[in-house]
């Protein structure tokens, strides 16, 4: 194999005491990349599996893709929609990405080709930000603090990308994916030290810090000038019979043919490639079953409950689920194996804390439309104390199991 | 610091000591509350820099002139007498000379009182030195506190709103400028990410301050024999 010899012959070069011992950190993170690492478990396991932390992040990462291809379909047919409707507003754009898209394709909302093409002129520029950035962050702190480059990153990127508003300005993103990286896991260890989903920690530093570009009715759609509310703001205000009147049925949610971040809007591909996740192992089914029994029940609850003034008490759970980002946070950020608790009962309550958490912001808060982002922010943070709590509830149970005569 | 020497070099040593050496914020985790409550300008952050400065500075001296006649019992009830006599007197002050700043910084004039620092000074300090070293404690921990404060408060105030004690520094978009002013620097948790960033500066700078670890992770894998 010529790769495998290539990179044998740079090996001798990066070892530690070599010249280049510096980048050591990079040429691991690609051997390892293409090759199964030289290294075995010391410790007592107890499972034989060839799979490792490298080869989850990548599975990961190949399941959101059907998402993150639809989302950029989505965000050219939404745009193109716009456009068809108000031919004017195109006179009215400017930029590289009209002219760009003018050479490849049309503005045509039948034609899928036209959609993609649009699509990707506004999301490939926000990924390869996300990637160029969080990547250099990635590889800096490990060449300084000397640990591996970890395919976690690519996860983290992807996912950023994907809880973005198409729209949002390319330097934001380098902000947000910089806060997420340095401040959400390398400053606690880089991988598997992290107490916060890196991702999420970027996402709400967007929320806070620039809530006119990151959140709000004018962002969803990429079309200067056209403000289009997603269907979770509009219900906000007037509840389903609201979200009905603006002209979206639950199936066009269920489908995401909505307006909303790039990767949340299509609950049925997330069902497709977080189910790929769940059935490969990778994610918890008990954390993706908590979470959505906790919704199911809070929202139930709230049914019950019933409120005059506010029309979010009676959404049922069935549109919870399609609207915002609750599907696709709890597929692929509540499952973050290492945010999320450890233990199986854990996992559990972990996922019905976000469940309960997140109807309960969109419903009750009315500063947060969405509550899935600070949903699971907040379990993360419990999350220690819920396996600690779960842990010492086991070791009590067995003391008085063995004390019985 | 050689004690035989002469005793200027101590007093400076007291001094600028608090300032990055031991710095009540960063090194102690002292008075963590105000520094998130008061900073979200710099005119406040200021304020409140002299305000505490000047309670520690005269509660560490007039604790220190009567530390013999004072009864160990009873020490923490005095200390607490004294600091809020002080406070109590810049309270009033701040409120004649500036009210709308008195009222901007609210309840937390009035909080110096259970200031960490202040409490923290007079028990460790005061109580065991004389008048004038304990003056220039306070006066320098003042220093390490209020350092920390207007980094804090030009760092929100700039990037948060784009002025700097009022004045316009940054054109925002709004003014139809180039600058979008960040949000989340207007919040108070920011000065927690902000204070951690200064710790993490100061460390890197001074890795003395580093504390040790409190547990490391066993190493896992091992490389295969060939």
């Amino acid at each position: 194999m010529r790769l495998r010899e290539l990179l044998d012959r740079m090996a001798p070069h990066v070892a530690p005491g070599a010249r280049h011992e510096k980048w050591y950190a990079l040429y691991e993170a690609v051997d390892t990349f293409f090759y199964r690492p030289a290294s075995v478990t010391r410790t007592t396991a107890h499972v034989r599996d060839g799979i490792d932390l490298k080869r989850i992040m990548i599975m990961t990462w190949a399941c959101t893709l059907p998402v993150l291809f639809f989302g950029m379909w989505n965000i050219g047919f939404q745009a193109n929609q716009t456009l068809a409707e108000q031919p004017a507003l195109l006179l009215a754009q400017d930029g590289w990405r009209l002219s760009l898209i003018g050479l490849m394709a049309g503005f045509d909302p039948s034609s899928a080709w036209d959609n993609l093409i649009h699509g990707a002129a506004w999301f490939i520029p926000i990924y390869a930000v996300t990637f160029i950035v969080g990547g250099f962050w990635e590889v800096l702190f490990a060449t300084i603090r000397r640990h591996e480059v970890n395919e976690g990153f690519f996860v983290t990127s992807v996912l950023f990308a994907l809880t973005l508003p198409p729209s949002i300005p390319l330097w934001q993103v380098a902000l947000g994916i910089s806060f997420g990286v340095v401040i959400g896991k390398e400053v606690f260890g880089g991988t598997g030290k992290n107490f916060l989903n890196p991702a999420l920690t970027g996402r709400a530093f967007l929320y806070f810090a620039y809530p006119a570009q990151s959140s709000g009715d004018a962002v969803w759609t990429v079309i200067d000038g056209y403000t289009g509310a997603t269907p979770l703001a509009i219900a906000a205000q007037s509840g389903v019979d609201g979200i009905i009147a603006g002209g979206f049925s639950w199936s066009a949610a269920f489908l995401g043919v909505i307006p909303g971040s790039i990767g949340e809007t299509s609950t049925l591909l997330i069902l497709v490639g977080g189910g790929l996740l769940v059935a490969s192992g990778v994610a918890s089914w008990r954390i993706v079953f908590g979470v959505f029994l906790g919704m199911a029940a809070m929202s139930s609850l709230l049914n019950l409950i019933g409120s005059s003034d506010n029309p979010m008490f009676a959404m049922p759970w069935y549109w919870h689920l399609v609207i915002g980002g609750f599907a696709f946070g709890m597929f692929f950020m509540a499952t973050d194996p290492v945010s999320a608790a450890m233990t199986n009962t854990g996992k559990w309550i972990f996922g019905a804390l976000i469940g309960v958490m997140a109807v309960l912001i969109r419903v009750v808060n009315p500063a947060f439309p969405e509550g899935i982002m600070l949903a699971i922010l907040f379990a993360n943070l419990c999350a220690p104390l819920i396996d600690y709590t779960v842990v010492r509830a086991n070791i009590r149970r067995r003391e008085q199991r063995d004390a019985r005569p | 610091m050689n004690t035989s020497t002469s005793a200027k070099p101590r007093a400076l040593a007291v001094l600028f000591a608090p300032v990055f050496e031991n710095n009540p914020i960063a090194l102690q985790i002292l008075g963590i509350c105000s520094a998130l409550a008061v900073t979200a300008n710099l005119k406040t952050a200021l304020v409140m820099s002299v305000a505490l400065t000047l309670v520690t500075a005269f509660s560490n001296l007039f604790i220190s002139l009567l530390r013999h006649q004072i009864p160990a019992s009873i020490r923490m009830i005095v200390q607490v007498v004294i600091i809020a006599s002080l406070v109590i007197v810049v309270d009033q002050v701040l409120r004649a000379v500036a009210f709308d700043l008195a009222k901007q910084l609210s309840v937390f004039v009035g909080l110096i009182i259970t200031n960490c620092i202040v409490m923290g000074r007079a028990e460790a300090f005061a109580m065991q030195n004389p008048p004038l070293p304990s003056f220039l404690d306070g006066i320098g921990n003042g220093l390490g506190y209020s350092v920390l404060l207007i980094a804090l408060g030009i760092t929100r105030e700039l990037f948060g709103s784009g002025t700097l004690i009022g004045y316009r520094v940054l054109p925002t978009v709004a003014d139809g400028g180039w600058y979008l002013p960040n949000g989340l620097l207007l919040l108070p948790p920011s000065a927690f990410f902000l204070i951690g960033l200064f710790i993490w500066a100061l460390r890197s700078w001074k890795p003395a301050q580093v504390e040790s670890p409190a547990f490391r992770m066993a190493p896992q894998v091992r490389e295969q024999e060939p």
